[in-house]
């Protein structure tokens, strides 16, 4: 496969829709846990479901599928880094 | 080939100013951040006279607020934060890679201007208003934003040297992905081009946090919105965690390119390849990474929760991991070396035992119950400077050292330069571990006078602030010296390996005739020796 990026690629519909019900099921799932457990819990779903959701978009909807896995590795590691921060700035506000 | 100095077509100022030539961008970096270091040392030198005479003080207690804050404000924002990366990073990275220039040229004298104008306002903010800010350098909420100093203004310039890091950060990063030149794998970088490259991603990525906080203070300030005010729902500890949230990282953006240039040096004057040099690559992008996760421990007496204490007290100690591989591998290196003690070799050695003694401290207030007795003291005042200046600003003398006959074409008078060492030193372990004793016996930071029972350890103190400021003139002034009338200097008087011995002192215009084909590792002392 062209990795170059240099190119049009097309996704199939078929994965993208599948992708979309994923989505749809984890927003699901978000405001589920958003209602339903306590606060300090639904902190930490977020914190899980948004970043999937997240990478699941840049994976197959931005085309970083697409991309050289450097490209790929560093925008991942990113999002990781921002997760982790900002769960790092919860385990304060939620233990005080 | 001419070289950079010759002016092309456009001369005198506007030659400096209007070029995006990096090495030119590097020397205007260096002229004004050497300037305003000497602003900021005047400064704490009158801080030292302050702690002398204490009655009648010799400044009203407001004027060694703003005394501190400046010094603080100028040092961390406007010189150990551009640092080794603005100076040396813009002059030698595209040349260490085998590059004519950055990726944007245009842009990167454009971050020199963020930098210049972010300057200015915090001078005015200084001369207008009502009065100077006073609040450190930190900003802390919620006297930031209570107190009837010209905060606002001053916040506005700090927020624009932001912008010239990032900028910096963001040319710098690209750069190295897009301009190595053909066989420059990444493992055969040098490794000050990874330590910047670590750096530039903290830069891209944590200085807009800073950013945005400032923005937040200023309106608060000006239109009370009520982030950090309890009263309106908002948390003046919020403020804290998104002021260290980049600040701590920013000690990195301050120290990687420092180890980076150390990292250059050793080897030269040893003789011999450094010893693992991935070990030392990576441990840079740990440095930037674990580094980014540790910012609570300036917070540990804030009111912060337990659980948030202990996980940044184990982030802190685990950071400590690959700053200690750094200083191994760098006594490796030394080991069964040829080593050599020229000016550039005996102020690296001085950064590894300076920066030692920093980073042992940093553990000591790591740990959560040390550091409640600690906390606000004058021992984190001695501690960050034995980092900061024993670190950062030590490896930028030896970094100037090393590479000034490269940038200018002149050699300087070595024995001055050796001369100069014995002040620096002395006076600056007589200033600053004086401190961290004053620390530990109880003198709290940011006093404008002091009890009768430290007043000996003041008078250390100062009178090694003394001696450090005449070293420090001296060191300069050999260099402005050798820079009027200085010998010219060979293409390689130290016998480096890595691309910018080969070509001329000064370099040329846009650095290679050719661009050069890479065929091994950087550092090969020895060639016939395989890899």
């Amino acid at each position: 496969m062209d990795r170059t990026g240099s190119e049009t690629h097309v996704m199939p519909y078929r994965t993208l829709v599948r992708v979309w019900l994923v989505l749809l099921g984890l927003t699901g799932a978000l405001v589920a846990a958003g209602t339903t457990l306590h606060p300090s819990l639904s902190v930490w779903a977020m914190l899980v479901i948004t970043p999937v959701k997240a990478g699941l978009i840049f994976y197959y909807f931005m085309h970083l599928k697409y991309e050289k896995p450097l490209l790929t590795g560093l925008v991942f590691v990113t999002l990781g880094l921002l997760v982790l921060v900002i769960g790092l700035l919860f385990s304060d506000l939620f233990y005080r | 080939m001419s070289s950079y100095l010759d002016t092309g077509g456009r001369g005198g100022i506007a030659g400096w100013i209007f070029s995006t030539d990096h090495k030119r961008i590097g020397i205007l970096y260096l002229a004004t951040m050497t300037g305003l270091f000497f602003v900021a040392v005047v400064i704490g030198v009158l801080m030292r006279v302050e702690q002398l005479v204490l009655d009648p003080p010799l400044f009203a207690p407001q004027v060694y607020n703003a005394f501190f804050t400046v010094h603080g404000v100028i040092m961390i924002f406007m010189f150990v934060l551009p640092g080794l990366g603005a100076v040396f990073g813009n002059f030698f990275l595209p040349i260490m890679i085998g590059a004519r220039d950055v990726s944007f040229p245009r842009l990167n004298l454009m971050s020199w201007y963020a930098f210049v104008a972010g300057t200015v306002i915090v001078f005015v903010s200084l001369f207008t208003g009502d009065g100077a800010p006073d609040t450190g350098w930190t900003f802390y909420v919620p006297f930031s934003v209570r107190t009837g100093t010209n905060v606002t203004l001053g916040l506005t310039g700090v927020f624009m040297l932001g912008f010239s890091s990032i900028l910096t950060g963001l040319n710098f990063i690209t750069t190295i992905h897009r301009l190595r030149a053909p066989g420059m794998t990444w493992h055969r970088m040098p490794l000050f081009a990874w330590s910047l490259y670590g750096t530039a991603w903290v830069q891209l990525l944590a200085t807009p946090i800073v950013g945005i906080t400032l923005l937040l203070v200023i309106a608060e300030r000006v239109f009370g919105i009520g982030v950090f005010d309890p009263a309106k729902g908002g948390d003046p500890i919020l403020y804290q965690h998104l002021f260290w949230t980049y600040s701590h990282p920013a000690v990195y953006i301050m120290i990687l390119p420092a180890m980076g240039a150390i990292t250059e040096i050793l080897p030269t004057f040893a003789h011999r390849t450094v010893f693992g040099y991935k070990a030392i690559a990576y441990s840079s992008m740990a440095i930037a990474f674990l580094g980014s996760l540790v910012w609570g421990h300036h917070m540990f007496t804030s009111g912060m929760s337990e659980q948030a204490n202990l996980l940044f007290s184990l982030f802190t100690f685990l950071v400590a991991v690959p700053s200690a591989i750094k200083v191994f591998n760098w006594t490796s290196t030394l080991y069964k070396g040829s080593i050599e003690v020229r000016p550039p070799m005996l102020y690296a050695l001085t950064f590894v035992f300076l920066f030692a003694i920093g980073g042992l401290t940093g553990l000591m207030q790591g740990a959560l119950a040390v550091n409640v007795h600690l906390h606000d003291t004058y021992f984190i005042v001695g501690h960050f400077h034995y980092v900061m200046f024993g670190g950062t600003g030590v490896a930028f003398f030896a970094a100037l050292l090393y590479w000034f006959p490269k940038m200018f074409g002149r050699t300087y008078n070595e024995r001055v330069a050796n001369l100069a060492w014995a002040p620096i030193f002395v006076g600056f372990n007589l200033l600053y571990f004086g401190m961290l004793v004053l620390g530990y016996m109880g003198m709290p930071r940011r006093y404008f006078t002091h009890l009768p029972q430290y007043h000996t350890g003041h008078v250390i103190a100062s009178v090694g602030s003394f001696i450090l400021a005449a070293g420090l003139v001296l060191f300069f002034a050999n260099l402005v010296v050798a820079l009027l009338r200085g010998k010219r200097a060979e293409s390689n008087p130290w016998g480096g390996v890595t691309l910018e011995w080969r070509i001329g002192s000064p370099p040329p215009a846009e650095n290679f005739d050719v661009i050069p084909e890479i065929q091994g590792r950087p550092y090969r002392f020895n060639p016939e020796v395989s890899e």
